[in-house]
């Protein structure tokens, strides 16, 4: 519907477009101004607010049969225990803290500062590099080939060497977060540079722009797209270092909780700390996307 | 390598200057020895059958090409409006107007050029929501904002609808009257060149195989006579019998 709707107002401003052109020239009677745009019709604007919702349905169903299967017996609970069970318990997390657990907010607190601090390093440096790369040859030779081998090396088959490294601290982990991050976001924002179209760069050199200008005005903005689908793929791979990296000897953190959790049998502490990991990777994502749809509004023109 | 002047002093009395200029891809020569001469305020159309070189040409004369080899002299003041209009999509229609603009206030320079091609109104919005003749309009704009003395068109009318075409020459002639640049327009439509130039040139081959005046005053209508002659002698020099059908 909504579509339809838009349609209809892309040829009414054509149509107005033409009209302008016309009258600028010869015919300076009929044209009284621009066509007001009509109206959007309520069906339209019920289902644009209610769209929102819609997508709410199938998750909440699979929970609905999950915990009726629970009720009838039909899941053991020891395996799988049922939504309300892990509520409770995450309920109980966040207002008191066990000896084996601290707090669900304490572990996921630790858990956020290693994944800001890692990301916020590894996506500098990603795009520190992209930039040496994408803006002349000899940083791209210089900086490519190593990218390259860095991205074919397993992420988390570097956990052992990174121990032997760094010990079994913070720095490790926040390494392993870094560079997870760093590898989606430089090749995407290196492949957005050089994939600026090469007729706007032009436009560039015949209005006389400086270096500077045209990478300011032109490479940069022309980026853009693809750096930002490069920062959600390694917001992505950062999340999940997190995950494994915490696995590894941490003695706080929601991946702590998770290695607690398996020794204590505590399946329904586990999927607590599960849910938050998800729901702190949905809002990172949703960041995002606001991110990007505020930086590339130039763009609603074709997509609608 | 091309020496290329940039510079009004090395010009004397033209606006452009051409001499041998050669350009070859692949070992075939695209242009094989163009000598031209655009006088201060001369509009000079282009015309020339695909792939004769027309749009190298005028490269070469916007300084996009490096490979030409001969001799160049262009005014330091040159602007291009392309086939496609070519605005920076992520900028509104106003900021790529005022594009690299050295004025003492860009904006307001910018602002008088979208008036003068009738799109003040669309001064704040995104490039993709114009139309085609918008679009087109804006790109003239940013050509005409840096006030050139040489001005290339290289073919900018030739995506738009035949409407939109006939508002644009009567644009381009008025615009062309007020600021007076030396203009080269590059074309394949006959009719168009007709219409708008001083003088026509034809291009085959890689050289310059005809010039000649259009002595019609403005404005002009396609269908004068004083232009049927003229007509027949450019579609024979491009190749296409006129003689009976």
């Amino acid at each position: 519907m909504p579509d339809t709707a838009n349609a209809g107002l892309a040829t009414l401003s054509e149509g107005r477009d033409e009209a302008a052109v016309l009258a600028s020239v010869a015919v300076d009677g009929p044209y009284t101004g621009p066509a007001p745009a009509p109206a959007p019709r309520p069906a339209a604007r019920r289902w644009r607010r209610n769209r929102g919702w819609y997508r709410l349905i199938s998750p909440v169903a699979v929970i609905a049969l999950w915990q009726l299967l629970s009720s009838a017996g039909l899941i053991p609970a020891d395996k799988l225990p049922p939504p309300t069970t892990v509520w409770h318990t995450a309920v109980s997390l966040v207002t008191t803290s066990s000896p084996a657990y601290g707090t669900l907010q304490g572990a996921m607190l630790v858990s956020l500062q290693r994944m800001t601090i890692g990301f916020a390093v590894g996506g500098t440096i990603a795009v520190l590099l992209a930039l040496v790369a994408g803006l002349s040859r000899l940083g791209e030779n210089a900086v490519d080939p190593l990218l390259q081998i860095v991205r074919m090396l397993p992420l988390f088959g570097l956990i052992p060497v990174f121990i032997v490294w760094f010990g079994i601290g913070e720095l490790p982990k926040i390494i392993l977060i870094a560079l997870g991050a760093a590898i989606p976001l430089y090749l995407n924002t290196f492949a957005g540079i050089r994939s600026v179209d090469a007729k706007l760069a032009e436009v560039g050199r015949v209005q006389r722009l400086t270096r500077a200008e045209t990478i300011r005005h032109i490479v940069l903005p022309g980026a853009l797209p693809q750096a930002l689908t490069g920062l959600r793929q390694s917001l992505g791979v950062a999340w999940l270092a997190l995950v494994v990296a915490e696995q590894v000897n941490a003695n706080a953190g929601l991946g702590f909780m998770i290695s607690q959790a398996t020794q204590f049998l505590r399946n329904d502490v586990i999927l607590v700390a599960l849910t938050v990991y998800a729901v702190l990777g949905l809002l990172t994502d949703a960041l995002v996307r606001l991110l990007e749809r505020r930086a590339l509004a130039w763009r609603r023109g074709i997509l609608g | 390598m091309a020496t290329r002047d940039s510079g009004l002093a090395d010009i004397g009395t033209a606006a452009a200057r051409v001499r041998g200029l050669t350009r070859a891809f692949d070992g075939r020569a695209v242009l094989d020895g163009v000598d031209l001469d655009i006088a201060p305020g001369e509009f000079v159309a282009m015309l020339g059958v695909s792939g004769t070189g027309k749009s190298t040409l005028l490269r070469a004369l916007a300084g996009l090409d490096r490979e030409v080899t001969g001799e160049l002299t262009v005014p330091r003041a040159v602007a291009v409006a392309f086939q496609e209009p070519r605005l920076l999509p992520w900028r509104r229609v106003l900021a790529n107007v005022g594009l690299g603009l050295r004025a003492q206030d860009p904006a307001a320079a910018a602002r008088r050029a979208l008036q003068e091609v009738g799109l003040t109104d669309r001064a704040d919005a995104w490039p993709l929501t114009l139309s085609g003749g918008e679009a087109q309009r804006a790109a003239l704009a940013r050509a005409l904002v840096r006030e050139p003395s040489l001005l290339l068109l290289d073919e900018p009318f030739s995506a738009l609808d035949a409407l939109t075409r006939i508002a644009m020459h009567r644009l381009v002639l008025r615009l062309w009257e007020r600021h007076r640049p030396a203009v080269l327009l590059v074309t394949h439509d006959v009719d168009e060149a007709l219409i708008l130039a001083d003088r026509v040139l034809v291009l085959a081959s890689g050289r310059i195989v005809f010039s000649g005046p259009v002595e019609v005053p403005r404005p002009r209508d396609r269908d004068n006579p004083g232009l049927i002659a003229l007509r027949h002698r450019l579609l024979t020099e491009l190749g296409v019998n006129t003689e009976g059908h």
